[in-house]
């Protein structure tokens, strides 16, 4: 630095001193703010080269007396504001206008304070980069789990799906790097394909204007944000590798970052995570092993005034499902339901066999900002990806090789964004969509399609505004209007058709009837109208109240439409309905926040009211050459869900602190008045810290999780008869498991081994008591227990 | 200046890594453009089972032509069996989704370790037994005999089990896996 400041003294100075003729020209200015045009006041300029001194007046306005001609070197300074600096050669009397940058936070985000919303009134929560890191080895949904009132839906163990208020799926916005991510996501056993090693802080948003994302946030949206880097030549990374005793793997995960003070910068980052059979207390579960392959990349310019980032990611997941629980029918579904223990469980084993899923998920997209001065920013942002989904089931022969589902969905979109921010206090975002998605059911898997060939477009139109009433209270609103238009391509079992009196509905869906089959091109059309308003008020004490109502809308998935077939990893018939009409949400959420940390709280209770609230359900029987089948259809209700999420943090003394939460929720189904399916049980968590700074870093935790039983259930229990053993069994698919109380431990201490760099240890046991539980939210609940202890052990190096 | 030419290399090299990266995922992707819709399907349409005793021929047969969902499979019953008498059962499974029929018998006997099928019957003193063993010496029951006792009526159940534990104690039941056929057929005893 210093070396800089003497060159650029020796560079400057020289010239100076040959062309000191005329010493009496003064220099004069004004420094305003970019965003709105008003002088900035008490700003310093430093007139580098010859140690000169000043501040703006009221009106923003500098003046030096007296300079001679030549170059002469300005350093313009303000609280909230970059430093700027400027080289200007004088030669006569000069007048300059100075922009200065207000809003530092928005261009260099290396700190994310604790506090940070994306929005003043927002009611969100966020886990950090220390939580992801805890879990590297983990998905997404995992880690979630963490926040209050979010809770998963899992297919055995590495199949997890987000859930927030008891809402997931396609009423779960999972924003990516700011791409919406569409991977198939309406099915109950189909996962985010999102690698967690990607991201640097994740937001889960319960309720906030989130009108910018889309319409459908019913249950809510989560914001998977990349971090922001400084503009400065520096060269960093880090690399992480962990290995559980559970399932024998572990997950290898490295990124480099390189930026440049010029505002380019790149970041790669690449993980690899290899899981074998998992084991329950008591036995292995064959073929539940899994893999991971994932790569992303970003690279970009950042400046205040104008920038652009590319950002592609590929995901390869390769899941093995639990062997016995693909079924061939209901008594077979009976028979595991009654046993204790599962049958063949073999021993351990790294091999993925049939039944499995491979996913490979690519996203891409490119974004670019132009600032205007005293106007706003406009943001256009492309991006596609594809996401190709297999499934395989148990063969005969050749056949185990053909995939029964195989399906490849492809979106694309461009949104054009701006932000207005020039008013005092009030700022704009205008932005308008358009997406195109297609889907593919590729030829070749010799079954029926689960989902068939569709194209769909969407057109939106959104505005919200914000507006700060004072220092401590803001209001934020919006509204947003969406085209959607979807073209299907489908063959129906013409006796399927008629039954579901499809003839007589949508005789314009008709086209060539081939024997027992009838191909038919529906056609759906929506108009929607959204809206969000918050309301934000600080008090001096930490303590925040928030409030938001949104009314959102939500056009039905593609299998809830199409869905017709058998799901053999629940030996159920599922079945979609083309009548099936859009969802409309009322959302009602308030939180008071209190953010300290000897004494901090969050208290947020929600109320939804959603019509025609799509839910699969259990209505029936149907036989095959199989025997007998339940079949599950697609049903349309007015619901209600409401519920309290409570975190609470306290400091016991300096080094103990304790932290807890706890949800409690309530689904109802109004239009029959019996509770709504898959609601999660009340939980709570409770966590005692110990920190010791001093002692590198060492941090040392003791967790307790307990998840009562879910009382509030539909019975939707039936009886089947069963031919071999000429009795009538009792099908009990409904009754959630017991209660379960799991505890864990934590520690971690990070050393300084390297002249730039840190090692961090962390050591880990989940189940230390080796419980035997079931979760009501596994789909495999019928068939295993859920897992065993396990002992994790991560190293993770800072460079 | 030394930097920005370092940083247009970067800016050089990453977009020809993200390009490359694309084209091969894209390449990789054998999208198809055609009628996506096979009318060949991996199913089991038809299930015959056929008893003889010299002459005597006694078919039990099921068939869902148009698979799971649709319309329900129908049963044919060609006759009613003789009372005290020994037939020779044969197991026949088409896919008739295709043209010509699939046999899928032959599949199973090229993995009749991985299949085993069961037979129940609720009719008095009628008795079915696998004559036939995979290559592991365990039963199969593709090929079966059938005692029959006095005159009556009741229920044949055949079902067909893929992956069963092998060997098992002889109950659909005790042997797991997963079932590929479950079909009962009322039939009579004169």
């Amino acid at each position: 630095m210093q070396k800089i400041f003497f060159l650029c003294i020796a560079l400057f100075g020289i010239p100076n001193h040959i062309a000191a003729q005329n010493c009496n020209l003064n220099f004069k200015g004004k420094i305003t703010d970019f965003h709105d045009v008003t002088p900035i006041i008490g700003a310093s300029i430093h007139l580098i080269n010859l140690n000169k001194y000043t501040t703006t007046n009221l009106e923003g306005l500098f003046e030096f007396n007296d300079l001679c001609e030549g170059k002469i070197k300005l350093e313009i300074n303000h609280i909230a504001c970059e430093t700027k600096i400027r080289t200007i050669n004088l030669k006569n009397n000069l007048f300059k206008e100075i922009l200065l940058e207000h809003h530092l936070e928005e261009l260099n985000e290396v700190i994310v304070k604790t506090n940070t919303k994306t929005e003043t009134t927002s009611i969100e929560q966020s886990i950090k980069e220390d939580v992801i890191e805890n879990y590297t080895d983990k998905s997404l949904g995992d880690a979630l789990k963490t926040i209050s009132g979010v809770s998963s839906l899992t297919t055995g163990s590495t199949i997890v799906k987000p859930m927030i208020h008891g809402l997931h799926s396609s009423r779960l916005l999972i924003i990516n790097n700011s791409v919406r991510m569409f991977d198939q996501e309406w099915g109950d056993e189909h996962a985010p394909n999102f690698d967690l090693n990607s991201s640097n802080r994740i937001d889960v948003i319960k309720g906030a204007n989130t009108l910018k994302y889309g319409s459908d946030a019913i249950g809510g949206l989560i914001l998977i944000r990349g971090k922001k880097f400084a503009t400065k030549d520096s060269i960093f990374g880090k690399s992480s590798i962990s290995f559980n005793s559970n399932g024998f793997g572990g997950n290898v995960n490295t990124e480099i970052v390189k930026t440049y003070s010029s505002g380019y910068f790149g970041k790669f980052q690449t993980s690899y995570k290899h899981f074998g059979d998992f084991k329950t207390p008591n036995y292995h579960l064959t073929n539940s092993g899994m893999q991971n392959l994932n790569a992303s990349f970003r690279f970009g310019y950042n400046s205040f005034e104008k920038g652009f980032e590319a950002y592609y990611s590929v995901v390869n997941n390769n899941f093995g499902i639990l062997q016995l629980s693909h079924i061939g029918n209901v008594n077979d579904l009976v028979q595991a339901i009654n046993s204790p223990e599962p049958r063949n469980t073999g021993g351990f084993s790294y091999k993925i066999e049939n039944p499995k899923q491979i996913i490979l998920h690519h996203l891409a997209k490119i974004e670019a900002y132009k600032r205007f001065k005293g106007f706003g920013k406009l943001t256009v942002q492309y991006d596609f990806q594809i996401n190709r989904r297999k499934e395989f089931d148990l063969g005969r022969g050749n056949k185990k090789n053909i995939p029964v589902i195989d399906l490849r969905l492809f979106t694309t979109s461009l949104q054009p964004n701006l932000y207005i921010d020039f008013l005092p206090n009030l700022t704009f975002n205008l932005g308008i969509l358009g997406r195109f998605q297609q889907n593919d059911a590729v030829a070749g898997t010799r079954s029926r399609p689960l989902i068939p060939d569709f194209e769909k477009v969407d057109a939106a139109i959104f505005s919200t505004g914000n507006y700060a009433m004072n220092e401590t209270t803001e209001i934020n609103a919006g509204i947003r209007y969406d085209y959607s238009e979807i073209n299907a391509n489908k063959t129906y079992l013409l006796a399927d058709w008629k039954k579901n009196n499809f003839d007589q509905l949508f005789p314009q869906f008709e086209g060539e009837i081939d024997n027992t089959r009838i191909n038919t091109h529906p056609t759906f059309i929506f108009h929607n109208v959204s809206a969000s308003v918050g309301f934000s008020k600080r008090w001096e004490n930490n303590l925040t109240f928030l409030l938001h109502y949104g009314l959102g809308n939500r056009v039905p998935n593609p299998s809830e439409f199409f869905s017709d077939g058998v799901h053999h990893s629940n030996a159920r018939f599922e079945i979609g309905f083309l009548n099936i009409k859009k969802e409309v949400a009322n959302k009602f959420n308030i939180s008071l926040e209190r953010n300290n940390d000897n004494f901090g709280f969050i208290i947020s209770p929600y109320y939804k009211r959603i019509n025609g609230f799509i839910q699969l359900i259990p209505t029936g029987i149907t036989t095959t050459i199989k025997g007998a089948f339940p079949v599950w259809e697609y049903d349309q209700v007015d619901a209600e869900i409401f519920g309290i999420d409570i975190d609470i943090n306290k400091r016991i003394n300096h080094q103990f602190d304790y932290i807890g939460n706890i949800s409690w929720i309530q689904g109802t189904n109004l239009t029959k008045d019996i509770p709504l399916i898959h609601m999660p049980g009340t939980n709570f968590s409770s966590r005692i810290v110990y920190t010791n700074e001093q002692w590198n870093q060492l941090k040392i935790s003791l967790k307790n999780t307990t998840v009562l039983r879910q009382n509030q259930y539909p019975d939707y229990n039936f009886f089947t008869f069963n031919p071999s053993t000429q009795q009538e069994v009792f099908v009990d698919t409904s009754t959630p498991p017991p209660a379960y109380s799991l505890f864990g431990f934590s520690a971690s201490a990070v050393f300084n081994t390297f002249k730039k760099g840190s090692l961090k240890l962390e050591f880990n046991i989940e189940n230390i008591l080796d419980i035997s539980y079931r979760e009501y939210l596994n789909r495999f609940r019928f068939y295993t227990d859920e897992l065993g202890r396990n002992f994790n052990v991560k190293i993770k190096i800072n460079y | 200046m030394k930097i920005t030419s370092t940083a247009k290399t970067i800016k050089f090299l990453a977009i020809l890594f993200i390009s490359a990266l694309t084209f091969t995922a894209c390449s990789e992707d054998d999208h198809d453009d055609h009628d996506d819709h096979d009318h060949e399907e991996e199913v089991i349409t038809t299930l015959n089972y056929t008893l003889t005793n010299g002459g005597d021929i006694v078919t039990l047969s099921f068939k869902d032509l148009d698979g799971e969902g649709g319309n329900e499979g129908t049963y044919a019953i060609s006759g009613s069996l003789k009372a005290n008498t020994t037939y020779t059962g044969a197991i026949e499974l088409l896919n008739e989704t295709e043209s010509p029929a699939e046999d899928i018998t032959e599949e199973i006997k090229e993995e009749d370790d991985e299949h085993e099928f069961f037979f129940t019957s609720s009719v008095s003193g009628l008795t079915i037994s696998k004559t036939d063993t995979d290559g592991n010496g365990n039963p199969l029951g593709l090929e079966t005999s059938i005692t029959s006792g006095a005159a009556g009526s009741g229920s044949i159940t055949v079902v067909l089990k893929h992956e069963p534990t092998k060997p098992n104690d002889g109950t659909s039941a005790s042997a797991g896996g997963s079932t590929d056929i479950e079909v009962t057929f009322n039939v009579t005893v004169e």
